[in-house]
């Protein structure tokens, strides 16, 4: 193979693992804002802190790979739905602004509480052997395989669960719908809290994914990834589940290919101008629906 | 609000000569402060902080409040008046032989500023809520990225030694035609504009009102005295980088919006006030020397366990008080309201009705 298509097969893998951390946490902008409305800036941090409970379980509980990424996962999501039980709920008829404004602190506050408890950035120890490959010239690690294949099982996973099962049901109709569908016995607070543990379980994958891929871990990591990740959201079409998958591939292949062919400063030039373009020209991202205003 | 009813507070609100009075003496201290050294340094630089966040802050209220739109670029805003502010300082203008000419490059600053808020609200005329968020957070990383990659302005690194050409009446002064120009703005025909646009904008375009026009203005003046804020932030701290200017501060003065209260002046004010000195006070050796007055008995465990831990902690506290507030006063301590000092005094009748009613604002943003 010549030199160029094997640079680029590189960058596409890696645009691949990138875009699965992405995708994970997107997810969870996206079911949130599906079924609330609402912009849930806490869920960066709600992945950061993911990533400051695999680093626990591994190097103070010495688990292997499968309980740590559990564990991690169970610990996020309990995480999540504490902070939707203690602070959205109660904000749940106030003004839109009030909820997101509290998610922000909430975010603020997980991130300066893990720092307190954490001064020092912490390191992921190798839960994985990591095999590396070489397949004509494109080298291949086993580890980005693992995240690769393992967030698609994921996200696979949590199609299902929303398009094919009860729950999801139940959760799509409230997204549509949050006066009637609750009288027809749907349990209203069950599904949202329901929504939130799944979205903050699958950020507490990514963390775990994350810290298996760049194992150097601290208390604001959660910022920018998280920000990234609900560019995503919106780049799909926030709302939109499918589209949050495809938002966080298309992000992460652009900043991949623009670190890959030009100077790496100018990522966040590139792949922002290009979101500010998106949007402008498609306001309502790539799946999502045009909302009519009624007058 | 209880004390509304109280006649003493009554009395006191409809006094309309107190405001210029305490501009007045506010003036006199601005310029006192300094040059007898009445307070110590310290206080004068945490008084100067507070006056360049309540730039901040009154003005995103104008945008975030009262049109009611959910900007996250005003830090943006702010590094482009801080960097064109500085450039000038440092290798445009004499300076040094006129220190005088320090105000010309504040309102270059906040000129420049406002050339780029006229860019952030083209988007808006076609994409609303969430979407234009997430244009305005896209504009900001835009503008970091921008002046990362310029070498000419010390690219990441930033542009060290500034002069501290920044000083208490200059703060003052900008602060006060902050409020002023805002408060006019928003009382003013356009003003009202900007209230239908939040209230809702197809009906207010029905009613004849130029959105576009209203828009370019509100966007213009909100993000021309960000940059004037940046100008004196810049010859404050005497260092600027692209860091300083990222989300974290965009984050800081939307926390003192909506602290504060939406669309209301006096609210911002208190919220910038609240939010900075409280910041300060928790501060160890501040906290500390403000307990001092106890007892042994009570200050030396309060030192041991509490107040030696604050460094690290009162980022933690700050924020869980953000959520308490909001989960009592969903609107902010002043939300939609406003001492009748800052209303004109046509408008007093209807901006009582105005409270009255209070209701239909609840989704700023909505659909």
């Amino acid at each position: 193979m010549s030199e160029g298509i094997i640079y680029w097969l590189q960058q596409t893998l890696n645009a691949l693992q990138l875009g699965s951390i992405y995708a994970l946490i997107a997810l969870g902008y996206t079911m949130v804002y599906g079924i609330l409305t609402m912009i849930n800036f806490a869920h960066g941090d709600v992945f950061m802190v993911g990533a400051f409970f695999c680093f626990l379980a591994a190097v103070y509980l010495g688990l292997p790979f499968v309980p740590t990424l559990l564990l991690t996962m169970l610990g996020a999501a309990l995480v999540g739905v504490m902070i939707e039980r203690l602070a959205y709920k109660p904000l749940r008829n106030a003004p839109r602004v009030s909820a997101i404004i509290t998610a922000l602190g909430v975010g603020i506050f997980l991130e300066n509480f893990t720092l307190a408890l954490a001064p020092y950035p912490k390191n992921i120890p190798a839960l994985l052997a990591n095999a590396t490959w070489n397949m004509g010239g494109v080298s291949i690690s086993s580890l980005q395989i693992i995240i690769i294949l393992l967030s698609l099982g994921l996200m696979f996973v949590l199609d299902y669960v929303v398009y094919r099962t009860p729950v999801g049901i139940a959760m799509r109709a409230i997204s549509w719908d949050k006066t009637y569908v609750p009288l027809m016995g749907v349990p209203l607070d069950l599904i949202i809290s329901v929504t939130f543990a799944i979205g903050a379980g699958l950020a507490g994958a990514a963390g775990t994914m994350y810290g298996l891929a760049y194992p150097v871990i601290d208390p604001y990591m959660g910022i920018m990834v998280g920000w990234k990740a609900f560019i995503s959201a919106v780049v799909g079409g926030i709302g939109n589940i499918r589209g949050a998958m495809i938002g966080a591939f298309i992000l992460g292949g652009v900043e991949i290919m623009v670190a890959a062919f030009f100077p790496s400063t100018y990522r966040d030039f590139v792949a922002f101008t290009l979101l500010m373009l998106l949007i402008v020209i498609r306001p309502y991202g790539i799946l999502g629906q045009p909302r009519t205003q009624k007058v | 609000m209880n004390t509304m009813r109280n006649p003493g507070w009554e009395w006191l609100m409809a006094q309309r000569w107190i405001l210029p009075a305490l501009l007045l003496i506010g003036f006199g201290l601005a310029f006192a402060i300094p040059e007898y050294n009445l307070l110590n340094k310290y206080v004068q630089l945490v008084m100067m902080y507070v006056g360049i966040n309540i730039i901040l802050t009154v003005s995103l209220n104008l945008v975030n409040g009262y049109m009611g739109e959910f900007s996250l670029a005003h830090a943006g805003f702010m590094a482009v008046g801080a960097y064109t502010a500085a450039l000038l300082t440092q290798k445009v203008l004499p300076i040094a032989d006129y220190p005088g000419l320090f105000p010309l490059a504040v309102l270059a600053g906040g000129l420049m500023a406002a050339l780029l808020g006229l860019i952030v609200a083209i988007p808006s005329f076609k994409v609303r809520g969430d979407y234009l968020a997430i244009i305005t957070l896209a504009f900001l990383m835009i503008v970091k990225s921008v002046i990362e990659n310029i070498d000419y302005i010390g690219g990441p690194r930033g542009i060290p030694g500034i002069k501290k050409l920044t000083t208490l009446p200059w703060v003052f002064f900008w602060t006060v035609a902050t409020i002023w120009v805002v408060r006019n703005f928003v009382y003013s025909k356009y003003g009202r504009g900007v209230l239908s646009i939040r209230e809702d904008e197809i009906a207010s375009d029905l009613m004849s009102v130029n959105t576009r026009r209203v828009k370019f203005l509100a966007f213009m003046v909100s993000s021309f005295f960000a940059g004037v804020a940046g100008a004196l932030f810049a010859h404050l701290l005497q260092f600027i980088s692209p860091r300083v200017f990222d989300i974290i501060k965009t984050t800081d003065v939307l926390i003192m919006v909506y602290l504060g209260g939406i669309a209301s002046i006096s609210g911002s004010i208190l919220g910038a006030v609240l939010y900075t000195v409280l910041l300060e006070v928790l501060r160890p050796s501040n906290f500390a020397a403000l307990v001092s007055w106890l007892p042994d008995v009570i200050f030396d465990p309060l030192n041991q366990y509490f107040i030696r831990h604050l460094g690290v902690w009162r980022m933690v506290i700050m924020p869980l008080a953000l959520v308490l507030v909001m989960l009592y006063w969903p609107r902010g301590i002043m939300g939609l309201r406003e001492f009748r000092w800052f209303v004109p005094k046509r408008d007093l009748d209807a901006h009582h009705r105005h409270v009255a009613h209070g209701g239909s604002h609840d989704a700023p943003h909505g659909h």
